[in-house]
């Protein structure tokens, strides 16, 4: 545990009444890098942000956020930490500039300091022109962007963010992505996101998947794909059934099926392709294959599809 | 002291901005009682003459105060039915997530609640010579205090219902079975006199009888006419404040102890 291992996530395990909800999780998150935790919905992030956040304390196990326990410390951790909700937490009545003051003054930031870093956020974010502004006349992306500038108000030494682009179009997303590395290096703080969006996992850092409530891969993104050895063959077809278990016995490689299509990892895929199409002349629709992405690693790991 | 005070002072002054950026709500808090006075009140002013009162009232005069204590009610309801949404999506997460006591968080939105309460209560002071009450400072000034204490433990109700609901419906149910009823017991459109035993005994029991009482007393004040049937105006300030302190740990314990 070096001084940079900004969270340390220790055995964690949370149930809901008898439902496991996370089942013995352990990671860290450095300073400077931006960790996401990859899941389908009903894997536990939302019961693993909830936690982080500190709105609930944990069956068992640990949290150290820069040392302070998550369950012994929660009052020097909410100082700590900025939190970004999957829904906009702005109050949509209130203007851009009034929504950060009010939050500036939880924090018990004065009026001085408070002004001078509330014009240093909407310079970053690019939303001066728009501070007096009522929220609710705002885009989505723009309520994002005035969600992360009141987070960080208080310069919290550590982000969290939950689904942060849910709701966002592609181009918005991306940049969101961009401002929060650049955010991660600048500040030196460790981010950590929860997402369902394969793209945005792969625009992290380092990526934690979720499944069922337990964490079944960790790793940079090249690192969890260099796992799948060569390429994903997908092969579409009516009579998948039949197919999988005649390409099974004549090859030496595991066969995925998932609705109307197969899905094959093997060293050789224009060869396989070639092969395969020739032996099953009427059976295969359509037959196509590239490098892994998270999706196939998910799929890998689970047995399931990523969905 | 200002890192207790500054989140207060800004959840309270958050509540004020947003109603008076949301008309329909002034009109609805005040809109409505103002219609049930002046359609009820017309309509049982020939009919029914209040039994047991010392001085002879009409219908209208004694309905009065009844409806100043309901917009003191409607008041604190759409102050704290927000607090349902906002806690699972949107604003209160954050202030959740802060380094925020909670009993100081539901202080600031009471205080929110009774300033909101103390404008339309005042507003509808102005009625009171127009009906034929003589009001002077002192009555004024007792009546404002008694009026913060009814609106300080409606508040406080609609938070501690509030914190646990999980959806608007919810809060409503209670409302109509609840907060409606203990409102209509409290003397507000009949008085205690009168009623079988079993219904006085409820109203007895009923906290709101003792702040519409204090309210009656204390805005004839300057009238010099006392109400012998009421309680006194001592026993139902005290009855008063212990149940704003009864109401105020009893929201504070709830926002304490809800999780998610």
């Amino acid at each position: 545990m070096g001084e940079h291992k900004r969270i340390v996530v220790d055995c964690l395990t949370h149930n809901y009444n008898t439902r496991c909800a996370l089942d013995n999780i352990s990671f860290n998150v450095a300073s400077g890098e931006v960790f996401s935790l990859l899941g389908p919905n009903g894997s536990g992030k939302t019961t693993l942000f909830k936690i982080l956040s500190t709105r609930i304390s944990p069956t068992s196990g640990n949290v150290k956020i820069l040392g302070f326990d998550l369950n012994t410390q929660k009052k020097a951790v909410r100082k700590l930490i900025g939190v970004v909700f999957q829904n906009p937490g702005l109050d949509t009545k209130l203007t851009v500039n009034e929504n950060l003051r009010h939050q500036g003054h939880l924090y018990g930031i004065n009026s001085k300091n408070l002004n001078n870093r509330i014009v240093e956020l909407l310079d970053r974010f690019d939303i001066a022109d728009r501070k007096n502004d009522i929220v609710e006349e705002l885009s989505g992306g723009l309520k994002r962007r005035v969600d992360l500038a009141k987070a960080l108000l208080h310069k919290p030494k550590v982000l969290i963010l939950d689904e942060p682009s849910s709701g966002l179009d592609i181009g918005v997303r991306i940049q969101l992505s961009q401002h929060l590395k650049e955010l991660a290096t600048q500040e030196n703080i460790p981010i950590l996101l929860t997402t369902h969006l394969l793209d945005e996992a792969e625009g992290c850092n380092r990526v934690g998947i979720l499944d069922k409530g337990r964490l079944v891969a960790i790793g940079t993104p090249d690192q969890l794909k260099s796992e799948i050895s060569g390429d994903v063959v997908i092969i579409e077809s009516e009579s998948c059934q039949t197919l999988a278990e005649g390409i099974k016995d004549r090859y030496d490689v595991q066969v995925v099926s998932e609705d109307n299509r197969l899905r094959i990892e093997t060293t050789n895929a224009h060869e396989f392709v070639r092969d395969i199409v020739t032996a099953y002349p009427n059976k295969i629709k359509a037959a196509r294959f590239g490098k892994p992405t998270l999706a196939d690693v998910f799929i890998k790991m689970t047995g399931n599809a990523f969905d | 002291m200002l890192s207790v005070w500054l989140p207060i002072r800004t959840i309270w002054w958050r509540e004020i901005i947003r109603f008076f950026r949301q008309r329909s709500r002034l009109l609805s808090a005040i809109a409505q009682p103002l219609l049930f006075w002046i359609l009820i009140g017309s309509g049982l002013n020939e009919s029914f003459k209040p039994t047991g009162t010392s001085n002879q009232q009409a219908y209208t005069e004694y309905f009065y105060p009844g409806i100043v204590v309901l917009v003191l009610l409607f008041t604190a309801i759409f102050a704290t039915i927000s607090v349902v949404n906002e806690r699972r999506e949107g604003f209160l997460q954050n202030v959740l997530v802060a380094p925020v006591p909670r009993w100081s968080i539901v202080l600031g939105q009471t205080l929110g609640g009774i300033t909101l309460a103390l404008i339309q209560g005042v507003l509808l002071l102005g009625i009171a010579p127009i009906i034929g009450i003589k009001v002077g400072l002192i009555s004024i000034l007792t009546t404002i205090g008694v009026m913060i204490l009814i609106a300080f433990s409606f508040t406080n109700l609609g938070l501690l219902i509030a914190w646990r609901m999980d959806s608007t419906q919810g809060f409503h149910a209670i409302m109509s079975l609840i907060l409606m009823p203990i409102w209509l017991l409290s003397g507000a459109i009949f008085p205690l006199a009168g009623t079988p035993s079993w219904l006085a005994w409820v109203m007895k029991l009923n906290p709101i009888t003792y702040g519409l009482a204090a309210f009656r007393h204390s805005l004839y004040l300057d009238s010099h006419i006392t109400f012998t049937e009421l309680p006194t105006l001592m026993i139902s300030i005290l009855v008063c404040i212990v149940f704003s302190l009864l109401t105020y740990t009893g929201a504070v314990l709830t926002a304490s102890t809800q999780q998610l």
